[in-house]
């Protein structure tokens, strides 16, 4: 069967493509009040290919001309893309085709279903992970399309639906927790991200969260390789 | 004063350029050939596990927990979340059922 890794791929992506269809929608009609019409909004869409980024790009397309502060933004915005890399560098070895896509298109969705669902043995690795990227990068783009071009989007009342993409965080999170039996990782990544955000506030935490987490996995690398080996 | 089209294309030009240095940076680092440095390899197993955990903190980061609604509609569908996914292990009820007790409670409970 040629479309199984298509098949085996899709039901996983259908939480993102809800929730890509609101936030991407809500980002396409935001583009759209600003001045921006579907041509634009498309290609951003397209080449930057990352939610928040586009968020706050729409700030810097709007304010004083300043490359060299776009770029800055951009890799404090998306430095966490970076942590996705390191963790796929395992998964994604031997991938000949396509490589390059999957790494263009690893942003926080894909990377969790990828990283997290245990592949079927007589799935094609390559394949399956080209399928999810593939789809939610086309959901992306098509909502944002959606949001620009459709006159009067939010007549009809979605207040809270962008819930759905915490929600699938959370579950993710869950399965990778009851799948572990030492949470030390865990617990880091919760830690440091409360607390670098009680500290820094909403706007600033991400990349002392980022180092943060670096440094306690380090300091507890004895402890938490200690537990991996007993558990062996 | 807004942008001349050159500006926004070399601004957007900048987003990619970023985007994509963050994306392919572990990458370009750590070539396939190469031996991966031990403290790398370490970190990719572990990583996974905060950055999920960080993920979780960073949708939630825009919750007011000291100005009405303290928090509570999102307090309540994690709670619904983690309660239905222990017993059910369904990702989909857990997702889309935590979703609309969160619309619900965010709209007709803690207005």
């Amino acid at each position: 069967m040629k479309w199984k890794e298509l098949k085996a791929a899709y039901p996983l992506t259908i939480p993102v493509m809800t929730g890509y269809l609101f936030l991407g929608a809500a980002y396409g009609f935001l583009m759209k009040s600003r001045g921006f019409g579907v041509g634009w909004t498309a290609i951003i869409s397209a080449t930057v290919f990352a939610g928040s980024m586009q968020y706050a790009g729409v700030k810097l397309l709007t304010s004083t001309f300043n490359p060299i502060y776009a770029l800055l933004i951009t890799l404090v915005v998306n430095a966490r893309h970076s942590f996705y890399g390191i963790s796929m560098l395992e998964k994604y070895k031997g991938i000949k085709k396509l490589k390059a896509f999957l790494i263009f298109g690893l942003v926080d969705e894909t990377f969790s279903i990828n990283y997290s669902h245990k592949l079927p043995q007589d799935v094609d690795k390559g394949r399956f992970y080209f399928f999810v990227t593939f789809l939610n990068y086309t959901y992306w783009i098509v909502a944002c399309i959606i949001g620009n071009l459709i006159r009067n989007l939010f007549t009809f009342d979605t207040k809270g639906l962008d819930f759905v993409l915490t929600a699938f965080f959370v579950v993710i999170f869950i399965d990778q927790w009851i799948s572990q039996k030492n949470h030390t990782s865990a617990l880091i990544g919760l830690l440091s991200s409360v607390i670098c955000l009680i500290i820094f506030g909403q706007n600033r935490f991400i990349i002392p969260a980022m180092i943060l987490m670096i440094a306690s996995l380090i300091f507890f690398k004895p402890h938490i390789e200690h537990i991996e080996k007993e558990e062996e | 004063m807004p942008l001349t089209p050159v500006e926004v294309l070399i601004t957007v030009a900048m987003m990619v350029l970023g985007t994509m240095i963050t994306r392919f940076l572990p990458f370009l680092c750590f070539p396939e050939k190469k031996k991966v440095p031990k403290y790398i390899t370490y970190l990719g197993k572990t990583l996974p596990y905060a950055v999920m955990g960080f993920l979780v903190i960073y949708c939630l980061k825009g919750v007011s927990i000291v100005n009405k609604p303290y928090g509570m509609p999102e307090l309540s569908a994690l709670i619904f979340i983690f309660a239905i996914h222990l017993w059910k292990r369904n990702t989909f009820l857990s997702i889309f059922g935590g979703t609309i007790i969160y619309m619900l409670l965010s709209r007709l409970v803690f207005v």
